[in-house]
Protein backbone atom coordinates (compact mmCIF):
# COMPACT_ATOMS: atom_id res chain seq x y z
CA UNK A 1 0.00 0.00 0.00
CA UNK A 2 1.22 3.44 -0.86
CA UNK A 3 1.69 5.99 1.88
CA UNK A 4 -0.54 8.97 1.49
CA UNK A 5 0.84 12.30 2.40
CA UNK A 6 -1.58 15.11 2.91
CA UNK A 7 -0.13 18.32 1.65
CA UNK A 8 -2.10 21.24 3.01
CA UNK A 9 -3.31 23.53 0.28
CA UNK A 10 -1.11 26.59 0.00
CA UNK A 11 -2.40 30.08 0.05
CA UNK A 12 -3.25 31.35 -3.43
CA UNK A 13 -1.53 34.72 -3.01
CA UNK A 14 -2.56 36.03 -6.40
CA UNK A 15 -6.20 35.34 -5.63
CA UNK A 16 -5.77 37.14 -2.31
CA UNK A 17 -4.09 40.11 -3.96
CA UNK A 18 -7.01 40.52 -6.32
CA UNK A 19 -9.26 41.16 -3.35
CA UNK A 20 -7.22 44.21 -2.32
CA UNK A 21 -7.79 47.05 -4.78
CA UNK A 22 -5.11 49.28 -3.26
CA UNK A 23 -2.41 46.82 -4.30
CA UNK A 24 -2.81 47.91 -7.91
CA UNK A 25 -1.64 51.40 -7.01
CA UNK A 26 1.48 52.81 -8.54
CA UNK A 27 3.70 54.79 -6.16
CA UNK A 28 6.64 56.85 -7.43
CA UNK A 29 6.30 55.15 -10.79
CA UNK A 30 6.39 51.61 -9.44
CA UNK A 31 3.81 49.09 -8.24
CA UNK A 32 3.17 49.64 -4.54
CA UNK A 33 4.94 47.23 -2.22
CA UNK A 34 3.22 47.50 1.13
CA UNK A 35 5.32 46.28 4.04
CA UNK A 36 3.78 48.42 6.78
CA UNK A 37 1.16 45.91 7.83
CA UNK A 38 2.03 46.01 11.51
CA UNK A 39 0.96 49.66 11.47
CA UNK A 40 -2.24 48.95 9.58
CA UNK A 41 -3.20 46.35 7.04
CA UNK A 42 -4.90 47.05 3.72
CA UNK A 43 -8.59 46.30 3.30
CA UNK A 44 -10.17 43.70 1.03
CA UNK A 45 -12.93 44.79 -1.36
CA UNK A 46 -15.61 43.16 0.77
CA UNK A 47 -14.77 45.47 3.71
CA UNK A 48 -14.96 48.52 1.47
CA UNK A 49 -18.22 47.19 0.00
CA UNK A 50 -19.69 46.66 3.47
CA UNK A 51 -18.99 50.30 4.33
CA UNK A 52 -20.51 51.56 1.09
CA UNK A 53 -23.49 49.24 1.44
CA UNK A 54 -24.20 50.43 4.97
CA UNK A 55 -24.17 54.10 4.04
CA UNK A 56 -26.07 53.46 0.82
CA UNK A 57 -28.80 51.23 2.21
CA UNK A 58 -29.33 51.23 5.95
CA UNK A 59 -27.47 54.02 7.73
CA UNK A 60 -29.31 54.60 11.01
CA UNK A 61 -28.56 55.02 14.66
CA UNK A 62 -28.72 51.75 16.46
CA UNK A 63 -30.49 50.12 19.40
CA UNK A 64 -33.52 52.24 20.22
CA UNK A 65 -34.87 53.01 16.77
CA UNK A 66 -38.13 51.32 15.86
CA UNK A 67 -37.90 51.86 12.13
CA UNK A 68 -36.64 49.37 9.58
CA UNK A 69 -33.27 50.99 8.95
CA UNK A 70 -32.47 51.16 12.66
CA UNK A 71 -33.39 47.52 13.05
CA UNK A 72 -31.19 46.49 10.14
CA UNK A 73 -28.26 48.56 11.38
CA UNK A 74 -28.63 47.23 14.91
CA UNK A 75 -28.76 43.66 13.68
CA UNK A 76 -25.65 44.10 11.54
CA UNK A 77 -23.76 45.82 14.36
CA UNK A 78 -24.62 43.07 16.83
CA UNK A 79 -23.69 40.40 14.29
CA UNK A 80 -20.14 41.75 14.38
CA UNK A 81 -20.15 41.23 18.13
CA UNK A 82 -21.12 37.61 17.58
CA UNK A 83 -18.42 37.22 14.94
CA UNK A 84 -15.82 38.66 17.32
CA UNK A 85 -16.99 36.37 20.11
CA UNK A 86 -16.37 33.39 17.85
CA UNK A 87 -13.10 34.80 16.54
CA UNK A 88 -11.54 34.87 20.01
CA UNK A 89 -13.73 32.12 21.49
CA UNK A 90 -15.18 34.22 24.30
CA UNK A 91 -17.76 32.43 26.38
CA UNK A 92 -20.44 35.05 25.89
CA UNK A 93 -21.22 38.01 23.67
CA UNK A 94 -21.55 40.26 26.72
CA UNK A 95 -17.81 39.97 27.15
CA UNK A 96 -17.15 41.77 23.86
CA UNK A 97 -16.93 45.54 24.18
CA UNK A 98 -16.41 47.74 21.15
CA UNK A 99 -13.82 50.49 21.56
CA UNK A 100 -11.94 52.83 19.26
CA UNK A 101 -8.96 50.54 19.27
CA UNK A 102 -6.45 48.67 21.40
CA UNK A 103 -5.29 51.86 23.11
CA UNK A 104 -8.78 52.71 24.30
CA UNK A 105 -9.28 49.15 25.49
CA UNK A 106 -6.20 49.29 27.70
CA UNK A 107 -7.14 52.73 28.99
CA UNK A 108 -10.60 51.44 29.79
CA UNK A 109 -9.21 48.70 32.01
CA UNK A 110 -6.75 51.08 33.71
CA UNK A 111 -9.43 53.69 34.36
CA UNK A 112 -12.13 51.29 35.57
CA UNK A 113 -10.81 48.11 37.16
CA UNK A 114 -7.48 49.81 37.82
CA UNK A 115 -8.89 52.84 39.60
CA UNK A 116 -11.22 50.67 41.63
CA UNK A 117 -8.65 48.11 42.72
CA UNK A 118 -5.13 49.49 42.59
CA UNK A 119 -4.11 51.17 45.83
CA UNK A 120 -1.02 52.95 47.17
CA UNK A 121 1.90 50.55 47.44
CA UNK A 122 0.45 48.14 44.87
CA UNK A 123 2.34 47.16 41.74
CA UNK A 124 1.55 46.94 38.05
CA UNK A 125 3.81 44.88 35.80
CA UNK A 126 4.47 45.58 32.13
CA UNK A 127 7.42 44.51 29.99
CA UNK A 128 10.34 46.25 28.38
CA UNK A 129 8.89 45.68 24.92
CA UNK A 130 5.57 47.43 25.38
CA UNK A 131 4.06 49.89 22.96
CA UNK A 132 3.60 53.30 24.60
CA UNK A 133 -0.13 52.47 24.67
CA UNK A 134 0.56 49.79 27.22
CA UNK A 135 2.91 51.91 29.32
CA UNK A 136 1.35 55.34 29.64
CA UNK A 137 -2.16 54.30 30.84
CA UNK A 138 -0.51 52.38 33.69
CA UNK A 139 1.88 55.20 34.52
CA UNK A 140 -1.09 57.54 34.79
CA UNK A 141 -2.86 55.08 37.08
CA UNK A 142 0.21 54.42 39.23
CA UNK A 143 0.85 58.13 39.61
CA UNK A 144 -2.72 58.74 40.70
CA UNK A 145 -2.75 55.88 43.18
CA UNK A 146 0.80 55.94 44.48
CA UNK A 147 1.38 52.50 43.01
CA UNK A 148 4.54 51.51 41.17
CA UNK A 149 5.21 50.19 37.71
CA UNK A 150 7.53 47.20 37.38
CA UNK A 151 9.13 46.19 34.11
CA UNK A 152 9.98 42.68 32.90
CA UNK A 153 13.42 42.91 31.29
CA UNK A 154 14.10 41.91 27.68
CA UNK A 155 17.20 39.97 26.58
CA UNK A 156 19.43 40.64 23.57
CA UNK A 157 17.33 38.38 21.35
CA UNK A 158 14.28 40.43 22.14
CA UNK A 159 12.68 37.89 24.46
CA UNK A 160 11.28 38.39 27.93
CA UNK A 161 13.45 37.25 30.81
CA UNK A 162 10.87 35.07 32.51
CA UNK A 163 12.93 34.33 35.63
CA UNK A 164 12.96 38.05 36.31
CA UNK A 165 9.22 38.23 35.74
CA UNK A 166 8.67 35.59 38.37
CA UNK A 167 10.80 37.56 40.80
CA UNK A 168 8.68 40.64 40.18
CA UNK A 169 5.46 38.81 41.00
CA UNK A 170 4.40 39.36 44.60
CA UNK A 171 1.27 39.79 46.64
CA UNK A 172 1.50 43.49 45.77
CA UNK A 173 1.04 42.76 42.04
CA UNK A 174 -2.46 43.78 41.01
CA UNK A 175 -2.20 43.77 37.23
CA UNK A 176 0.15 42.33 34.65
CA UNK A 177 -0.37 44.03 31.29
CA UNK A 178 1.62 42.36 28.59
CA UNK A 179 1.98 42.56 24.84
CA UNK A 180 1.21 39.29 23.07
CA UNK A 181 3.37 40.06 20.03
CA UNK A 182 5.87 42.92 20.00
CA UNK A 183 5.12 45.51 17.33
CA UNK A 184 8.78 46.49 17.11
CA UNK A 185 10.42 43.05 17.14
CA UNK A 186 7.77 40.51 16.23
CA UNK A 187 8.49 38.46 19.37
CA UNK A 188 5.64 36.18 20.43
CA UNK A 189 5.48 36.23 24.22
CA UNK A 190 4.46 33.17 26.27
CA UNK A 191 1.31 34.85 27.54
CA UNK A 192 -0.35 31.64 28.69
CA UNK A 193 2.52 30.99 31.05
CA UNK A 194 2.54 34.61 32.23
CA UNK A 195 -1.20 34.47 32.90
CA UNK A 196 -0.85 31.27 34.89
CA UNK A 197 1.93 32.71 37.04
CA UNK A 198 0.17 36.03 37.58
CA UNK A 199 -3.04 34.31 38.63
CA UNK A 200 -1.10 32.38 41.25
CA UNK A 201 -0.47 35.63 43.13
CA UNK A 202 -4.00 36.87 42.50
CA UNK A 203 -3.11 39.43 39.82
CA UNK A 204 -5.21 40.07 36.73
CA UNK A 205 -3.73 39.94 33.25
CA UNK A 206 -4.42 42.30 30.36
CA UNK A 207 -3.16 41.09 26.99
CA UNK A 208 -2.35 43.66 24.30
CA UNK A 209 -3.35 41.70 21.24
CA UNK A 210 -2.94 44.49 18.68
CA UNK A 211 -0.30 42.55 16.75
CA UNK A 212 -1.21 38.99 17.64
CA UNK A 213 -4.89 38.86 16.70
CA UNK A 214 -4.16 38.91 12.97
CA UNK A 215 -1.49 36.19 13.04
CA UNK A 216 -2.22 33.80 15.91
CA UNK A 217 -5.28 31.79 16.85
CA UNK A 218 -6.79 33.54 19.82
CA UNK A 219 -8.76 31.60 22.40
CA UNK A 220 -9.36 33.80 25.41
CA UNK A 221 -10.84 30.93 27.41
CA UNK A 222 -7.83 28.74 26.83
CA UNK A 223 -5.47 31.62 27.61
CA UNK A 224 -7.56 32.45 30.67
CA UNK A 225 -6.62 36.12 30.29
CA UNK A 226 -8.81 38.59 32.15
CA UNK A 227 -8.77 41.19 29.39
CA UNK A 228 -7.71 41.06 25.76
CA UNK A 229 -7.57 44.20 23.62
CA UNK A 230 -7.13 44.44 19.86
CA UNK A 231 -7.90 46.61 16.84
CA UNK A 232 -9.84 46.01 13.66
CA UNK A 233 -7.54 47.97 11.39
CA UNK A 234 -4.56 45.67 11.86
CA UNK A 235 -6.85 42.79 11.00
CA UNK A 236 -7.89 43.85 7.47
CA UNK A 237 -10.79 45.82 8.93
CA UNK A 238 -11.58 49.54 9.13
CA UNK A 239 -9.83 52.01 11.43
CA UNK A 240 -11.56 53.37 14.49
CA UNK A 241 -12.90 50.08 15.84
CA UNK A 242 -11.37 47.96 18.52
CA UNK A 243 -12.42 45.21 20.83
CA UNK A 244 -11.93 44.78 24.51
CA UNK A 245 -12.69 41.33 25.80
CA UNK A 246 -13.20 41.11 29.54
CA UNK A 247 -14.31 38.27 31.80
CA UNK A 248 -17.97 38.74 32.53
CA UNK A 249 -17.71 38.73 36.33
CA UNK A 250 -15.13 41.54 36.11
CA UNK A 251 -17.12 43.61 33.67
CA UNK A 252 -20.18 43.28 35.87
CA UNK A 253 -18.53 44.79 38.91
CA UNK A 254 -16.22 47.35 37.33
CA UNK A 255 -17.25 51.01 37.41
CA UNK A 256 -18.29 52.63 34.14
CA UNK A 257 -15.72 54.17 31.80
CA UNK A 258 -17.60 56.99 30.12
CA UNK A 259 -21.07 58.31 30.79
CA UNK A 260 -23.65 59.18 28.18
CA UNK A 261 -26.30 57.70 25.95
CA UNK A 262 -26.50 53.96 25.25
CA UNK A 263 -24.84 53.01 28.52
CA UNK A 264 -27.77 53.86 30.79
CA UNK A 265 -30.94 52.14 31.89
CA UNK A 266 -32.60 55.00 33.68
CA UNK A 267 -31.46 58.56 34.31
CA UNK A 268 -32.79 60.96 36.90
CA UNK A 269 -30.91 63.88 38.36
CA UNK A 270 -30.72 61.93 41.58
CA UNK A 271 -29.34 58.68 40.25
CA UNK A 272 -28.55 56.83 37.05
CA UNK A 273 -28.76 53.10 36.68
CA UNK A 274 -26.51 51.57 34.09
CA UNK A 275 -27.33 49.39 31.17
CA UNK A 276 -26.52 45.68 30.97
CA UNK A 277 -23.31 44.31 29.52
CA UNK A 278 -21.80 45.06 27.10
CA UNK A 279 -23.65 48.38 26.63
CA UNK A 280 -22.63 49.66 30.05
CA UNK A 281 -19.21 50.38 28.54
CA UNK A 282 -20.37 51.74 25.19
CA UNK A 283 -21.42 55.33 25.82
CA UNK A 284 -22.63 57.44 22.93
CA UNK A 285 -23.32 56.53 19.33
CA UNK A 286 -20.65 54.01 18.43
CA UNK A 287 -18.71 53.69 15.20
CA UNK A 288 -21.54 51.81 13.52
CA UNK A 289 -20.32 51.63 9.93
CA UNK A 290 -16.78 50.52 10.70
CA UNK A 291 -17.96 48.00 13.26
CA UNK A 292 -20.34 46.47 10.74
CA UNK A 293 -17.60 46.33 8.10
CA UNK A 294 -15.20 44.73 10.59
CA UNK A 295 -17.31 41.57 10.29
CA UNK A 296 -16.41 41.38 6.60
CA UNK A 297 -12.72 41.51 7.58
CA UNK A 298 -13.17 38.64 10.05
CA UNK A 299 -14.97 36.67 7.34
CA UNK A 300 -12.05 37.29 5.00
CA UNK A 301 -9.62 35.88 7.57
CA UNK A 302 -11.86 32.94 8.44
CA UNK A 303 -12.58 31.99 4.85
CA UNK A 304 -8.95 32.32 3.80
CA UNK A 305 -7.88 30.38 6.86
CA UNK A 306 -5.70 31.82 9.58
CA UNK A 307 -3.41 28.78 9.57
CA UNK A 308 -2.92 29.05 5.83
CA UNK A 309 -2.17 32.77 6.10
CA UNK A 310 0.22 32.06 8.95
CA UNK A 311 2.11 29.42 6.94
CA UNK A 312 2.49 31.86 4.10
CA UNK A 313 3.62 34.66 6.39
CA UNK A 314 6.12 32.38 8.09
CA UNK A 315 7.58 31.54 4.69
CA UNK A 316 7.90 35.25 3.98
CA UNK A 317 9.55 35.80 7.35
CA UNK A 318 12.09 33.04 6.78
CA UNK A 319 12.81 34.25 3.25
CA UNK A 320 13.17 37.89 4.29
CA UNK A 321 15.39 37.01 7.26
CA UNK A 322 17.68 34.95 5.06
CA UNK A 323 17.92 37.56 2.29
CA UNK A 324 18.33 40.54 4.61
CA UNK A 325 21.06 38.86 6.62
CA UNK A 326 23.09 38.62 3.42
CA UNK A 327 23.25 42.40 3.21
CA UNK A 328 26.54 43.71 4.53
CA UNK A 329 26.22 45.93 7.59
CA UNK A 330 22.59 44.99 8.20
CA UNK A 331 21.66 43.79 11.67
CA UNK A 332 18.28 42.31 12.52
CA UNK A 333 16.91 43.53 15.83
CA UNK A 334 14.81 40.89 17.54
CA UNK A 335 15.81 37.29 17.01
CA UNK A 336 13.31 35.58 19.21
CA UNK A 337 12.68 31.90 18.59
CA UNK A 338 9.02 32.59 18.10
CA UNK A 339 8.21 35.52 15.87
CA UNK A 340 5.41 36.76 13.66
CA UNK A 341 6.06 37.98 10.13
CA UNK A 342 7.99 41.12 10.89
CA UNK A 343 11.64 42.05 10.44
CA UNK A 344 13.13 45.01 12.26
CA UNK A 345 16.65 46.01 11.34
CA UNK A 346 19.34 48.65 11.38
CA UNK A 347 22.08 49.26 8.83
CA UNK A 348 25.55 50.46 9.66
CA UNK A 349 26.16 54.09 8.64
CA UNK A 350 22.59 54.58 7.47
CA UNK A 351 19.85 56.23 9.50
CA UNK A 352 16.53 54.34 9.41
CA UNK A 353 14.79 57.48 8.20
CA UNK A 354 17.13 57.84 5.23
CA UNK A 355 16.49 54.23 4.28
CA UNK A 356 12.75 54.74 4.62
CA UNK A 357 12.79 57.80 2.35
CA UNK A 358 14.85 56.03 -0.29
CA UNK A 359 12.66 52.91 -0.18
CA UNK A 360 9.54 55.05 -0.52
CA UNK A 361 11.19 56.55 -3.56
CA UNK A 362 10.92 53.05 -5.07
CA UNK A 363 7.30 52.56 -4.02
CA UNK A 364 8.18 50.43 -1.00
CA UNK A 365 6.32 51.29 2.22
CA UNK A 366 8.14 50.37 5.41
CA UNK A 367 8.01 51.94 8.85
CA UNK A 368 11.00 53.65 10.40
CA UNK A 369 11.56 55.06 13.85
CA UNK A 370 11.09 53.92 17.39
CA UNK A 371 7.72 52.23 16.70
CA UNK A 372 6.23 53.85 19.82
CA UNK A 373 8.53 51.67 21.90
CA UNK A 374 11.24 54.09 22.97
CA UNK A 375 12.30 52.17 26.10
CA UNK A 376 12.96 49.13 23.89
CA UNK A 377 15.05 51.15 21.42
CA UNK A 378 17.08 52.50 24.36
CA UNK A 379 17.74 48.92 25.43
CA UNK A 380 19.29 48.14 22.05
CA UNK A 381 21.04 51.54 22.03
CA UNK A 382 19.53 52.52 18.69
CA UNK A 383 17.40 55.53 17.69
CA UNK A 384 15.02 53.29 15.82
CA UNK A 385 14.80 50.60 13.20
CA UNK A 386 13.48 49.97 9.73
CA UNK A 387 10.56 47.59 10.01
CA UNK A 388 9.13 45.48 7.22
CA UNK A 389 5.99 43.61 8.26
CA UNK A 390 4.22 41.13 6.05
CA UNK A 391 0.59 40.19 5.44
CA UNK A 392 -1.33 37.58 3.51
CA UNK A 393 -0.99 39.47 0.22
CA UNK A 394 2.79 39.92 0.26
CA UNK A 395 5.10 37.85 -1.93
CA UNK A 396 8.72 36.72 -2.01
CA UNK A 397 9.13 38.75 -5.22
CA UNK A 398 8.29 41.85 -3.22
CA UNK A 399 10.94 40.90 -0.69
CA UNK A 400 13.44 40.63 -3.56
CA UNK A 401 12.48 44.19 -4.52
CA UNK A 402 13.03 45.28 -0.92
CA UNK A 403 16.50 43.78 -0.98
CA UNK A 404 17.33 45.54 -4.25
CA UNK A 405 15.97 48.80 -2.89
CA UNK A 406 17.97 48.42 0.29
CA UNK A 407 21.18 47.68 -1.53
CA UNK A 408 20.72 50.76 -3.69
CA UNK A 409 19.88 52.92 -0.69
CA UNK A 410 22.93 51.74 1.22
CA UNK A 411 25.14 52.36 -1.81
CA UNK A 412 23.72 55.86 -2.24
CA UNK A 413 24.12 56.70 1.43
CA UNK A 414 27.70 55.47 1.54
CA UNK A 415 28.96 56.99 -1.69
CA UNK B 1 32.12 92.63 -3.28
CA UNK B 2 28.95 91.81 -5.13
CA UNK B 3 25.56 92.26 -3.51
CA UNK B 4 24.24 89.23 -1.69
CA UNK B 5 21.57 87.44 -3.68
CA UNK B 6 17.99 87.82 -2.52
CA UNK B 7 16.11 84.90 -1.00
CA UNK B 8 14.10 84.65 -4.21
CA UNK B 9 17.26 84.51 -6.31
CA UNK B 10 18.74 81.75 -4.19
CA UNK B 11 15.47 79.82 -4.31
CA UNK B 12 15.42 80.13 -8.11
CA UNK B 13 18.99 78.93 -8.26
CA UNK B 14 18.11 75.79 -6.27
CA UNK B 15 15.07 75.11 -8.44
CA UNK B 16 17.29 75.37 -11.52
CA UNK B 17 19.85 72.99 -10.06
CA UNK B 18 17.21 70.40 -9.32
CA UNK B 19 15.81 70.85 -12.83
CA UNK B 20 18.98 69.25 -14.14
CA UNK B 21 18.15 65.89 -12.62
CA UNK B 22 16.20 63.33 -14.61
CA UNK B 23 15.34 60.97 -11.81
CA UNK B 24 14.40 60.98 -8.17
CA UNK B 25 17.46 58.89 -7.43
CA UNK B 26 19.64 61.70 -8.77
CA UNK B 27 17.79 64.30 -6.71
CA UNK B 28 18.30 62.29 -3.56
CA UNK B 29 21.90 61.61 -4.44
CA UNK B 30 22.43 65.37 -4.63
CA UNK B 31 20.64 65.97 -1.31
CA UNK B 32 22.70 63.23 0.34
CA UNK B 33 25.83 64.86 -1.02
CA UNK B 34 24.77 68.24 0.38
CA UNK B 35 24.08 66.58 3.71
CA UNK B 36 27.53 65.08 3.85
CA UNK B 37 29.14 68.41 3.06
CA UNK B 38 27.32 70.31 5.80
CA UNK B 39 29.85 70.92 8.57
CA UNK B 40 29.13 69.14 11.85
CA UNK B 41 28.12 71.11 14.90
CA UNK B 42 30.56 71.01 17.79
CA UNK B 43 29.37 68.42 20.33
CA UNK B 44 28.75 71.08 22.98
CA UNK B 45 25.75 72.32 20.99
CA UNK B 46 24.23 68.89 20.61
CA UNK B 47 22.02 69.21 23.66
CA UNK B 48 18.32 68.75 24.22
CA UNK B 49 17.60 72.48 24.23
CA UNK B 50 18.84 72.80 20.67
CA UNK B 51 16.84 69.86 19.35
CA UNK B 52 14.09 70.51 16.86
CA UNK B 53 10.93 68.84 18.11
CA UNK B 54 8.84 66.85 15.69
CA UNK B 55 11.56 65.14 13.74
CA UNK B 56 12.00 61.39 13.56
CA UNK B 57 15.73 61.89 13.27
CA UNK B 58 17.58 64.06 15.72
CA UNK B 59 18.08 67.59 14.47
CA UNK B 60 20.02 70.25 16.36
CA UNK B 61 19.62 73.83 15.22
CA UNK B 62 21.27 76.96 16.57
CA UNK B 63 21.05 80.61 15.56
CA UNK B 64 23.55 83.45 15.86
CA UNK B 65 22.80 87.12 15.57
CA UNK B 66 25.38 89.45 14.06
CA UNK B 67 25.08 92.86 12.49
CA UNK B 68 21.31 92.58 12.38
CA UNK B 69 21.39 89.25 10.61
CA UNK B 70 20.60 85.73 11.69
CA UNK B 71 23.01 82.90 11.01
CA UNK B 72 22.01 79.27 11.32
CA UNK B 73 24.03 76.15 11.97
CA UNK B 74 22.51 72.70 12.21
CA UNK B 75 23.17 69.01 12.19
CA UNK B 76 21.21 65.79 12.02
CA UNK B 77 22.00 62.13 12.42
CA UNK B 78 20.08 61.42 9.20
CA UNK B 79 21.82 62.51 6.04
CA UNK B 80 18.80 63.33 3.85
CA UNK B 81 17.46 65.60 6.55
CA UNK B 82 20.91 67.14 6.77
CA UNK B 83 20.83 67.81 3.04
CA UNK B 84 17.44 69.49 3.34
CA UNK B 85 18.72 71.61 6.24
CA UNK B 86 21.69 72.56 4.14
CA UNK B 87 19.29 73.94 1.49
CA UNK B 88 17.34 75.87 4.14
CA UNK B 89 20.55 77.32 5.54
CA UNK B 90 21.65 78.35 2.06
CA UNK B 91 18.39 80.25 1.59
CA UNK B 92 17.83 81.67 5.07
CA UNK B 93 21.18 82.11 6.80
CA UNK B 94 22.66 85.60 6.86
CA UNK B 95 19.31 87.32 6.36
CA UNK B 96 17.49 89.81 8.48
CA UNK B 97 14.87 88.44 10.85
CA UNK B 98 12.08 89.97 8.73
CA UNK B 99 13.37 88.37 5.56
CA UNK B 100 13.42 84.98 7.28
CA UNK B 101 9.97 85.36 8.80
CA UNK B 102 8.48 86.38 5.46
CA UNK B 103 10.34 83.91 3.24
CA UNK B 104 7.75 81.92 1.26
CA UNK B 105 10.12 79.00 0.63
CA UNK B 106 8.27 77.92 -2.50
CA UNK B 107 11.37 76.11 -3.68
CA UNK B 108 10.61 73.15 -1.41
CA UNK B 109 7.49 72.45 -3.43
CA UNK B 110 9.15 73.30 -6.73
CA UNK B 111 11.93 70.76 -6.26
CA UNK B 112 9.35 68.12 -5.35
CA UNK B 113 10.16 67.86 -1.67
CA UNK B 114 6.64 68.64 -0.50
CA UNK B 115 6.33 65.15 0.95
CA UNK B 116 8.90 66.23 3.50
CA UNK B 117 6.60 69.03 4.59
CA UNK B 118 3.76 66.61 5.25
CA UNK B 119 2.06 66.66 8.61
CA UNK B 120 3.61 63.37 9.56
CA UNK B 121 6.09 63.57 12.33
CA UNK B 122 8.49 61.48 10.34
CA UNK B 123 10.34 64.04 8.27
CA UNK B 124 10.28 67.22 10.20
CA UNK B 125 11.19 69.70 7.47
CA UNK B 126 8.13 71.65 8.53
CA UNK B 127 9.38 71.63 12.11
CA UNK B 128 12.76 72.92 10.98
CA UNK B 129 11.29 75.77 8.95
CA UNK B 130 9.09 76.70 11.89
CA UNK B 131 12.03 76.59 14.27
CA UNK B 132 14.16 78.82 12.02
CA UNK B 133 11.35 81.36 11.76
CA UNK B 134 10.81 81.21 15.52
CA UNK B 135 14.50 81.90 16.13
CA UNK B 136 14.33 84.86 13.75
CA UNK B 137 11.26 86.24 15.50
CA UNK B 138 12.76 85.75 18.97
CA UNK B 139 16.01 87.43 17.97
CA UNK B 140 14.16 90.27 16.33
CA UNK B 141 12.25 90.98 19.52
CA UNK B 142 15.32 90.54 21.69
CA UNK B 143 17.49 92.98 19.75
CA UNK B 144 14.88 95.37 18.42
CA UNK B 145 16.16 98.02 20.84
CA UNK B 146 19.82 97.48 20.10
CA UNK B 147 19.85 98.55 16.47
CA UNK B 148 21.57 96.43 13.86
CA UNK B 149 25.19 97.35 14.41
CA UNK B 150 25.52 95.83 17.81
CA UNK B 151 27.30 92.52 17.71
CA UNK B 152 25.88 89.57 19.51
CA UNK B 153 27.47 86.29 18.66
CA UNK B 154 26.47 83.08 20.24
CA UNK B 155 23.69 84.57 22.29
CA UNK B 156 21.16 82.00 21.17
CA UNK B 157 23.66 79.22 21.24
CA UNK B 158 22.88 76.98 24.07
CA UNK B 159 25.77 74.77 24.92
CA UNK B 160 28.12 73.85 27.70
Amino acid sequence: MRDTITIPAKLDVQAIRQQFPILSRVVKGRPLIYFDNAATSQKPQRVIDALVHYYTHYNANIHRGIHTLAEEATAAYEQTRDAVQQFINASSREEILFTRGTTEGINLVAQTWGRQNVKAGDEVIVSGMEHHSNIVPWQVLCEEKGASLKVIPVNENGELVLEEFEKLLTKKTKIVSIVHVSNALGTVNPVKYIIEKAHQVGALVVVDGAQSSVHLDIDVQELDCDFFAFSSHKLYGPTGVGVLYGKKHLLETMPVFQGGGEMIKEVTFRKTTYNDLPYKYEAGTPNIADTIAFKAALEFVNETGKAKIRDHENELLAYATEKLEEIKGLRIIGKAKEKTSLVSFVVENAHPQDIGILLDNRGIAVRTGHHCAQPLMDLFCIPGTVRASFAAYNTTEEIDELVIGLERAIKLLNK
Amino acid sequence: MSEKKTIQEVENEIVEEFGLFDSWDDKYEYIIDLGKKLPDLPDMYKIDENKVRGCQSTVWLIADYKDGKVYFSAESDAVIVKGLISLLIRVLSGRTADEIIEAPLNFIQQIGMTTHLAQTRSNGLRAMVKQMKNYALALKIKYSNNGTGYEHRGVERKGN
